[in-house]
This record gives C-alpha cells, sequence and structure tokens, in this order.
C-alpha cells in the first residue's frame, strides 16, 4: 500500500537576505510514521521545522500540513492547525515568566475546557515521562540545559498532536535519558498513530525509531528513504556522513 | 549610497513601521472587541506597573509642583498678585504637567520594561512557542499591558495632579505667605472638572502610545542581546517624542477653543 502524505514541502527555496539556505528543496512527511532529518550543523534543519509549523515563509515554492497550503496564509487561520501540530523547540523556548508546570500545561489550558485537576494530572504524566515530575513548580532559570529541553519536549507532547516536530530532543542528554526520549517518540507514534520529524545527530536513536530518513546537504534533500535503504545506501554523501569520516565528497 | 537612495530606504523603513504599528493596533483592538482578555496578567500588570512607578511619579510632580509655585509666587507677589499662584499651579499641572511628566516617567520605566522583555521573549524564541502553541502573542501580552497601562497611567495623573497642587500650596504658603485657603480659591477658580477630564484623556493617549510602541520595539527586535538594547532605547525615545507631539495636537484640540 502506498503511504499517505502527512506534510510536505514542495520545491522550497529560503533565503535570510543573500544567503541561500534551502534550494528547491522537497520533502515528504509520511502520515503516521517518523521521519528523521540528519544533515551537517547549519545546513537548515531546524528551518525546516519552522517552515512546517508555519513560523516562516518561503521565498517560493509551497509547505502542505494535513492538505493545507501554508503559505500565504494568515496568522490567525493558522490557529486551528496549529492545535494539531506541536514544536519542541532546540533550546527549549519556554515561556520564562510561568513555572515548569504552567509552561507543560499552557496549550491544555488555553485551547480546551479540561477541568484544572484534570490538566495536572495530565502535566504530572507528561513530566514524569521525561523523568521530571519533582520540576513542577521551577521557574525555567532553575533549570539545567538538559532539563528546559525535556520539559520543553513534554510541553510538546502533551496535547497529543498529529503531527509532533522534534529539533534535536536528545542532543546534549546523558545515554539513559537519550533513550527514554527516543522510547516515548516510539511510544507516541505506536499509541496514537501520531507523525513525527525528528532531526537528530545521534545515529543510534536515529536507527532506533526512524522509519524514514532524509538528508540535507547544501539546501537540498540529497538521500530519502526507509531506514535499513538509507543504513546501507551507497551514497557517498551518505555514507560518509554515517560513518563520520573526514574523506569523502563532504568538505569538512 | 546616493541621497536619493537613502531617502527611498528610510521611506520604506518609516512605511513598514507604519503598517506593523497599524496591524499591531487592529490585532488589539480586535481582541478587546471579542473580549479575549488574559485578566489574571491584566491585573498583575497593572499592580506592577502602579506600584512601581508611584514613588517616581509622586516625585517628579512634588518638585514640579513646588517649583512652578516658587517661580510664579515671586513674580505674583511683586506685582500685588500673590492670589492668582494656586490657579497658576493648578492649571499647568492639572492641563499639561500632569499627565505629561507622568507619561514621560512611566514611558521611561514601563515602556522600556516591556520592550526589553519582549524583545528578550523573542530572541529566545518565546515568541516563536507561542505562535506554535496557536497562541497569539497580542492576546497573550499586548492586550494586558495596554490594558494595565489605560488603566493605571490615569490614575498615576490623578496623584500626580493633587501632589503636584499640595506641593505648590506648601511652598506658597513658606515662601510667599500665601495661605492655603486663598490658594485653593483660586486653584477652584481657574480650574474646572472639565479640565481633569481632558487631562485624564490625555493621560489615556499617553497610555496607548507606550504600550504600543513598548510592544511594538520589543517584537520587532532582531539580533540578541544588543537587539534587545536597541529595541529598549528606541521604546523610550519614540515614546516620548510621540508624547510631545501628541501632547500639544491635544491640547490645542482640547483647550485651543479657550
Ligand atoms: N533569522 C535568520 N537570519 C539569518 N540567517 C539565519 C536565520 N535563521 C537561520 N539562519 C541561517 O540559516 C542556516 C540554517 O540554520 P538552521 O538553524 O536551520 O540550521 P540547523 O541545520 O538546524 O543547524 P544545527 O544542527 O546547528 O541546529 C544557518 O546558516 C543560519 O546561519
Ligand atoms: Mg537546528
Amino acid at each position: 500500500m502506498e503511504p499517505t502524505i502527512y506534510a510536505s514541502l514542495d520545491d522550497v527555496t529560503l533565503s535570510f537576505g543573500e544567503h541561500v539556505i534551502l534550494k528547491n528543496c522537497s520533502l515528504k512527511i509520511v502520515r503516521g510514521a517518523i521521519t528523521c532529518i540528519v544533515g551537517l550543523s547549519g545546513a537548515g534543519k531546524s528551518t525546516i521545522l519552522r517552515l512546517l509549523d508555519g513560523l516562516i515563509e518561503p521565498s517560493s515554492g509551497h509547505v502542505y500540513v494535513d492538505g493545507h497550503d501554508l503559505c500565504h496564509t494568515p496568522e490567525r487561520d493558522l490557529v486551528e492547525l496549529r492545535q494539531k501540530t506541536s514544536l519542541a523547540f532546540q533550546f527549549a523556548a519556554l515561556l520564562d515568566s510561568l513555572t515548569i508546570g504552567e509552561n507543560v500545561g499552557l496549550p491544555l489550558r488555553e485551547h480546551t475546557a479540561l477541568p484544572d485537576e484534570k490538566i495536572r494530572h495530565i502535566v504530572d504524566d507528561a513530566l514524569e515521562s521525561v523523568g521530571l515530575r519533582h520540576v513542577y513548580d521551577s521557574l525555567p532559570n532553575e533549570l539545567s540545559g538538559g532539563m528546559l529541553k525535556r520539559a520543553g519536549f513534554a510541553r510538546a507532547i502533551v496535547t497529543r498532536p498529529e503531527l509532533v516536530l522534534y529539533d534535536e530532543p536528545t542532543t546534549g542528554l546523558d545515554p539513559i535519558v537519550t533513550n527514554l526520549i527516543t522510547d516515548t517518540i516510539v511510544r507516541l507514534r505506536e499509541k496514537l498513530g501520531g507523525t513525527a520529524v525528528v532531526i537528530s545527530h545521534d545515529l543510534h536513536s536515529i536507527f532506533r525509531m526512524a522509519d524514514y530518513v532524509a538528508m540535507l546537504f547544501e539546501g537540498a534533500i540529497i538521500a530519502y528513504g526507509p531506514r535499513e535503504e538509507i543504513r546501507t545506501s551507497t551514497n557517498p554523501f551518505v555514507q560518509q556522513f554515517l560513518t563520520g569520516s573526514e574523506v569523502g565528497p563532504i568538505p569538512v | 549610497m546616493g541621497i536619493l537612495e537613502r531617502f527611498g530606504e528610510r521611506t520604506i523603513a518609516f512605511l513598514e513601521y507604519l503598517g506593523g504599528m497599524t496591524s499591531l493596533i487592529g490585532e488589539s483592538v480586535r481582541s478587546l472587541v471579542h473580549a479575549q482578555i488574559r485578566y489574571a496578567e491584566t491585573f498583575v500588570q497593572a499592580y506592577e506597573l502602579g506600584i512601581g512607578s508611584l514613588l517616581i511619579v509622586l516625585l517628579t510632580s512634588l518638585f514640579t509642583g513646588m517649583v512652578i509655585s516658587l517661580e510664579s509666587a515671586q513674580q505674583a507677589v511683586q506685582f500685588g498678585i500673590g492670589s492668582l499662584v494656586g490657579g497658576a499651579v493648578t492649571y499647568t499641572s492639572v492641563r499639561e504637567l500632569g499627565p505629561m511628566l507622568t507619561a514621560v516617567v512611566v514611558a521611561g520605566r514601563v515602556g522600556s520594561a516591556i520592550a526589553a522583555e519582549i524583545g528578550s521573549m523573542v530572541v529566545t524564541e518565546q515568541i516563536d512557542a507561542l505562535r506554535s502553541m496557536g497562541l497569539s502573542p497580542v492576546r497573550f501580552l499586548v492586550v494586558p499591558r495596554l490594558l494595565a497601562l489605560a488603566i493605571m497611567l490615569p490614575l498615576l495623573t490623578v496623584f500626580a495632579d493633587i501632589i503636584s497642587i499640595l506641593g505648590g500650596m506648601w511652598i506658597a504658603q513658606a515662601y510667599a505667605h500665601i495661605n492655603p485657603a486663598s490658594f485653593i480659591a483660586s486653584a477652584r477658580q481657574a480650574v474646572g472638572f472639565e479640565d481633569v477630564v481632558k487631562g485624564l484623556l490625555k493621560a489615556l493617549v499617553f497610555a496607548c502610545i507606550i504600550a504600543f510602541v513598548g510592544c511594538y520595539q520589543g517584537l520587532s527586535t532582531r539580533g540578541g542581546a544588543a537587539g534587545v538594547g536597541r529595541a529598549t532605547t528606541s521604546a523610550v525615545v519614540i515614546s516620548i517624542i510621540l508624547i510631545f507631539g501628541t501632547n500639544f495636537i491635544m491640547s490645542y484640540l482640547l483647550f485651543g477653543g479657550h
């Protein structure tokens, strides 16, 4: 059966001033699957997630999510779509005036009519799933970078969105928490059938969770396919990236 | 770069500013009309900015009332019209200096804080996070600050008016032996209730200026910590200029006929 597409970039070009970040970049995100995006630092991976979340618009081309064209859609009309998607930011981006618990519960408080105890319960569960139950009442500036990142992760999954965009969810975390997060991503997909896009540099967890892997290089997706296909790819770029070798077509 | 080119660039930047400001105001009004108001946040903001600004507003207006009294009492006694000093102090305080000085002080204290807070939220992606959650930064941040200022600035202005008149009265008595009863009589003759209301109307307009300029500068912050610094400075500079300009226009429209 042909997999259905939940979101896609269609021939997207994006530049900041003179600096071209993405060039005729196309990518399909399969519904109900975990797609991992790999690429060099500064390649534009976070930029792709920001495009998929409608935070920025491409200079040309189109971005589709669940059948909606995000380009030239007024901010007001994105609100509904954004309740079905969420972005776990690379640097957490928690609101520093709210406690961790309030931060994680914010999407629920604003978009649902759930009673406070129920929200508290869901938030506790979400924090528990990233090993952070004890920091409910702490402020973001009282937490370490890794703890913030996990709280940001909890905020992104708390509404059980259809599409979750994870920006380096495990970078900078210890191996045990890394496994915890990776498992949570997989479990969410299995339990809820949600779609996920994960940016990661961690090959071990990529090959543990990914259904599809895409490699971004010089502004375009140069390799895309099911996990095993990429793992055994003979593409010299992919080979070099996976082995981390300094010799090969990717300039160091 | 040629002069024409630079002029063109400045014009475009100015039009962009106007456009951005207009849409910010438009969205805020829409939020208000739909009663999408976060009351708790509004209350916290109002409390903080009110309490935080009270002392400095009281001090500046006290000294201003005193100095007006000092200057006018000196002249008035020379010309034998000491009984008019109360009117002079009250008139200038209620119609001009009360609203304007309060607004300038609050612009420096609160407008800058708003720009700095929102600006740092921009550079740490907190604003993007709000948008990403389907929450409007305008409803979430701008509207509570706008309402808080719109409530507190007129209130602070009332305090400023009162303390500046009291200061003036004290100096008039201590320095020119004008007794409080004659000071108050002259004040009541010179200034009507209508003048007080017009002064407060000014304060309301200044509140909107401080809130919108502070929020707009904050939201359009670019480029890290230095960007936040620039946003803060320009929020204060722009709102103070607008306050002075608007004050003149409003005085002309409200009091020009007299
Ligand atoms: N607002 C911006 N203005 C100018 N350039 C930008 C902006 N945002 C990103 N860039 C540039 O876009 C490029 C891609 O940035 P992006 O954050 O998407 O990289 P990334 O692949 O996520 O890198 P990393 O793995 O280090 O997180 C970078 O070269 C960056 O300098
Ligand atoms: Mg990134």
